[in-house]
């Protein structure tokens, strides 16, 4: 267990620690915006906008996040798109996440009652108006304890940016194990360190659930 | 109420609410048939019918929440458009207030008031806040503003949802059974509300069980049943001299029990 804190593997852990940490909270940011977006597209009475939600959904969801990080990777750059490896990452990491917070957020509109978007439009609400303030808020707080779920799952999903060229923790534990340090060693440290972010994660929706519930 | 002049100035004007020749299905139901209707400013015409008699219907076609299959329907003169912001920014001026209340949950009663007033007239916040605490005050709710609607009784919430449709100071305001959720001692607290808008001459369509308030506010009655407006007259020649045998159906049974 000691080997963290020799030869300046601590460096190393925690540099792949704030990475994973960094490449975690822009993909969920993506997945958020993105997520909301696509919720808004299925629930939109423009057949165009409800397709491509559709699509989307039934893409990113349905493909292994591996060969999403494939085709992110290695398919946009001889398109003439080049960024860095973690925008990449988080590219495809915060896509395939939006799919599923589209899907939560999407039962959470179903939850809200059909009487307060039509309150909302009587008063003159566009429909935009209608979603952002009135459905979408309410929706939000209802799937709070599943999409905390998914937000849990994400940093773990970041992982797999370690197999293309994303120095964050689980590249750390390649590193780790190249140099020859007890394996079990190494995945205790790196347990511990997915933990404490899932840990905050799911506390931080905790706090959220108390505070937001609608009473009804 | 209504002086004889105010029903002279009254019958000068342009109508309102104007339903030419409108029909409705749902399905194989033919709930909406051949209705034509004229409501002028100021007026109060209570609907009234057994229920699946298409009144609720009715109403809620007057803002368009309910699309009609065929025939017009105008308000102040302008035909209401097809969904989108033509028509949001029509029904802004058309209150609705519905049987289940619904208030916004995630807000609170001051803060229900005041979203129309600023995401849909652009009304300076502290202005909208000034004006909803009046309107509060108005409908008796006022020492409820920083609650939520669940914490609020049926017949406050109610007033409520009044209080917020007419923050849009709205040229008709639209009655769905406002009061057949509300037990039974709090439905006069909201009559109550209505009686005194309806004497500040708001023009209302007002579809209710309540055969009080429609003899009291209505300058007119509109009896309803299967998708027709079977009779309409002043509340007082309805209520004694019933016309249609449905009519004298309907109130024999409702009257007299």
């Amino acid at each position: 267990m000691g080997f963290l804190f020799e030869d300046g593997n601590f460096a190393l852990f925690r540099d792949g620690f704030l990475q994973t940490i960094e490449l975690s909270a822009l993909s969920a940011l993506l997945a958020l915006l993105l997520g909301t977006l696509l919720a808004a597209f299925r629930v939109s009475p423009v057949p165009v906008l409800r397709a491509f939600g559709t699509g989307w959904v039934t893409i990113f969801r349905n493909t292994p996040l591996t060969v999403l990080f494939f085709a992110v990777t290695f398919g946009l750059p001889p398109l003439g798109v080049h960024f860095s490896h973690l925008v990449f990452a988080v590219l495809a990491l915060g896509s395939y996440t939006a799919a599923f917070v589209c899907e939560v957020l999407r039962s959470g509109i179903n939850t809200v009652p059909i009487g307060q978007a039509e309150a909302a439009r009587s008063l003159g609400l566009t429909f935009g108006q209608t979603l952002t303030q009135v459905v979408l808020p309410q929706a939000a707080r209802t799937v709070l304890a599943p999409m905390s779920s998914v937000f849990i799952a994400l940093p773990r999903n970041s992982a797999i940016a370690g197999a293309f060229s994303v120095s964050e923790l689980y590249s750390a534990q390649q590193t780790f194990s190249e140099r020859g340090y007890s394996i079990f060693a190494i995945f205790f440290w790196v347990a511990c360190a997915y933990l404490v972010i899932s840990a905050t994660v799911a506390l931080l929706f905790r706090f959220l659930e108390s505070r937001l519930a609608v009473a009804r | 109420m209504s002086t004889s002049l105010d029903q002279d100035s009254r019958a000068d004007a342009a109508p309102l609410v104007v339903l030419r020749n409108v029909n409705k299905h749902f399905g194989a139901l033919h709930v909406l048939q051949d209705i034509d209707l004229e409501i002028k400013q100021g007026e109060v015409v209570v609907l009234i019918g057994p229920s699946g008699s298409g009144k609720s219907t009715l109403c809620r076609t007057i803002n368009r929440l309910e699309t009609v299959d065929s025939g017009t329907i105008t308000i102040d003169g302008r035909p209401l458009p097809a969904e989108g912001r033509e028509l949001a920014r029509l029904r802004a001026e058309v209150g609705m207030v519905f049987q289940s209340f619904n208030l916004f949950a995630h807000k609170t009663v001051l803060e229900n008031v005041v979203l129309g007033q600023v995401k849909v007239r652009g009304i300076a916040k502290d202005r909208a806040v000034r004006t909803a605490q009046e309107l509060l005050e108005r409908v008796g709710v006022g020492a409820q503003a920083s609650k939520y609607p669940a914490q609020l009784s049926g017949g406050q919430q109610q007033r409520v949802a009044i209080a917020r449709a007419l923050a849009m100071n709205p040229k008709v305001m639209l009655f769905d059974e406002p009061t057949s959720a509300l037990d039974p001692e709090m439905i006069n607290e909201v009559l109550e509300v209505m009686r005194q808008l309806a004497a500040d001459g708001m023009t209302m369509v007002v579809v209710t069980h309540e055969m009080g308030f429609a003899r009291s506010a209505a300058n007119r009655v509109l009896f309803m049943a299967d998708g027709r407006i079977v009779e309409q007259n002043t509340p007082e020649a309805f209520f004694t001299a019933p016309r249609s045998e449905r009519a004298k159906d309907f109130l024999s049974k409702i009257l007299h029990h």
